[in-house]
């Protein structure tokens, strides 16, 4: 469970959070909004990435502003670009990476990156540069890497922004598989289906929360406004 | 010639990264210094060697070599135009041998395990402040953002050519820089989000964002 309390925030003298008090508990949300509304900077809140100016963001009880290293244990991020959160040149040691800041070494470590890989399919990439991946091969890489730390909720930004339609299609089938909660920044529609809840944000608050067709209603008629 | 490891079971492949490390700088200090044909004869056999012992296929091999093969040029040129044809053909052969068995140490050796060795190495000099986990780090990841920003210096350069700009290395290096510092600011973002930790201190006890999420997220 992730609590937001009268959370802001503001970068210089722009405000991009205004007063935000929610809390998260469902297991599918999607968060949309227009470009510069605050839902990047939101879901940042969500593992301690930025802490807010003001209130306090809350998982299973712990404070992003005292506990960011246990926090980012249990909730795992997965940025929109996968280049830049792919750190080592071979796949299987780019798995292994956040694995090791979990303290895994030897066989355990072997037998967890085995794991993650054969469960998204990149067993036959394990040797692969991840520079030779394709986009929708490096987000999956990605998103392995995260979950491979099993963390108990997991926050994509705008995951499939780069990709084209099949490994969109790839992505979503992975995201749909996962037991975690999911909590999804998104402007592309068709991957909230199934989802149980839909927070739209406009500069830098919440306008709509609440049942997926009502939030992308909204969000439509704000894009078209 | 980074980051390009070829994966195949092999006795060089088997070899401790600290091992192969080793060979190839006191391997390098001797064939830099050597003038003697026949042993540097044997040295470039002995590399070309150790590469089919490896099961490289000689197109890999050659590739290693490909990219530095003009500036090695040149610097045969060079000497040949000042009458010292034999001294640049020396310093070329030099050259080649030390970049093969460089290659052979990258084509065989995974960055990980090469970089646990320099940890190790590194050990040592804890005590004055060196950080042996991060400099490990710090190297691997030049590595793999190579062909990164490699790739990133093709888009600056095509759009540049789309808008008629056609060869300007001023015009080039501003947008790279720009664009390798914001990069610089999402991968310390996503290096805190999958927990590396190198102090092992809690990341943030004040109002102030984590270094790398001070900028404005892109929404």
């Amino acid at each position: 469970m992730i609590e937001i309390q009268k959370a802001s925030h503001r970068f210089g003298e722009t405000e991009v959070l205004s007063d935000i008090d929610l809390s998260l508990a469902e297991r599918r949300i999607g968060i949309v909004g227009a470009n510069g509304s605050g839902k990047s900077t939101f879901v940042r809140l969500l593992n301690g990435l930025v802490i807010p100016a003001s209130g306090s963001v809350l998982v299973d009880g712990l404070d992003t502003r005292r506990d960011g290293r246990a926090i980012r244990r249990r909730v795992g991020f997965v940025f929109q670009n996968p280049d830049h959160q792919i750190v080592y040149p071979l796949v299987e040691e780019d798995l292994a990476f956040g694995l090791r800041n979990l303290g895994l070494r030897g066989a355990a470590l072997e037998e967890r990156v085995t794991q993650a890989l054969e469960r998204f399919g990149l067993a036959p990439l394990r040797k692969r540069s991840a520079h030779l991946l394709s986009g929708g091969e490096k987000q999956l890489l990605a998103l392995a890497g995260v979950l491979a730390m099993e963390p108990s909720t997991v926050v994509l930004d705008e995951p499939t922004t780069l990709l084209d339609l099949r490994n969109k299609r790839r992505i979503a089938n992975a995201l749909a598989s996962l037991d975690q909660q999911v909590i999804m920044v998104t402007h592309d529609l068709d991957l909230l289906a199934g989802f149980d809840r839909v927070i739209v944000f406009e500069a830098g608050r919440i306008v709509a929360d609440g049942a997926p067709a009502d939030g992308v209603a909204r969000y439509l008629a704000l894009m078209e406004a | 010639m980074l980051g390009i490891y070829h994966d195949a079971r092999s006795p060089v492949h088997r070899l401790p990264a600290g091992a192969k490390i080793l060979v190839l700088i006191v391997g390098a200090a001797l064939i830099l210094s050597e003038s003697d044909w026949s042993r540097l004869a044997i040295a470039g056999v002995s590399v070309a060697s150790a590469f089919a012992l490896a099961r490289i296929p000689a197109g890999v091999a050659v590739a290693q070599i490909r990219p530095a093969l003009w500036i090695l040029g040149a610097i045969f040129l060079f000497h040949a135009l000042i009458g010292e044809w034999r001294l640049g053909a020396l310093i070329t052969v030099r050259f080649v041998i030390v970049l093969a068995l460089a290659s052979l140490v990258t084509l065989t050796t995974r960055v990980s395990d090469m970089m646990a060795a320099i940890e190790r190495a590194l050990g040592p000099l804890r005590p004055l402040g060196v950080k042996p986990a991060t400099v490990a780090l710090c190297l691997s990841m030049a590595i793999r953002f190579v062909p990164v920003l490699s790739n990133e210096a093709a888009a600056v350069r095509e759009a540049q050519r789309a808008r008629g700009l056609e060869r300007s290395l001023t015009a080039l290096a501003s947008p790279l820089i720009l664009r390798a510092l914001r990069m610089a600011d999402s991968v310390a973002e996503a290096l805190h989000a999958r927990g590396y930790d190198p102090e092992g201190l809690e990341p943030s006890t004040t109002d102030e964002p984590p270094k790398g999420a001070q900028r404005p997220a892109s929404d």
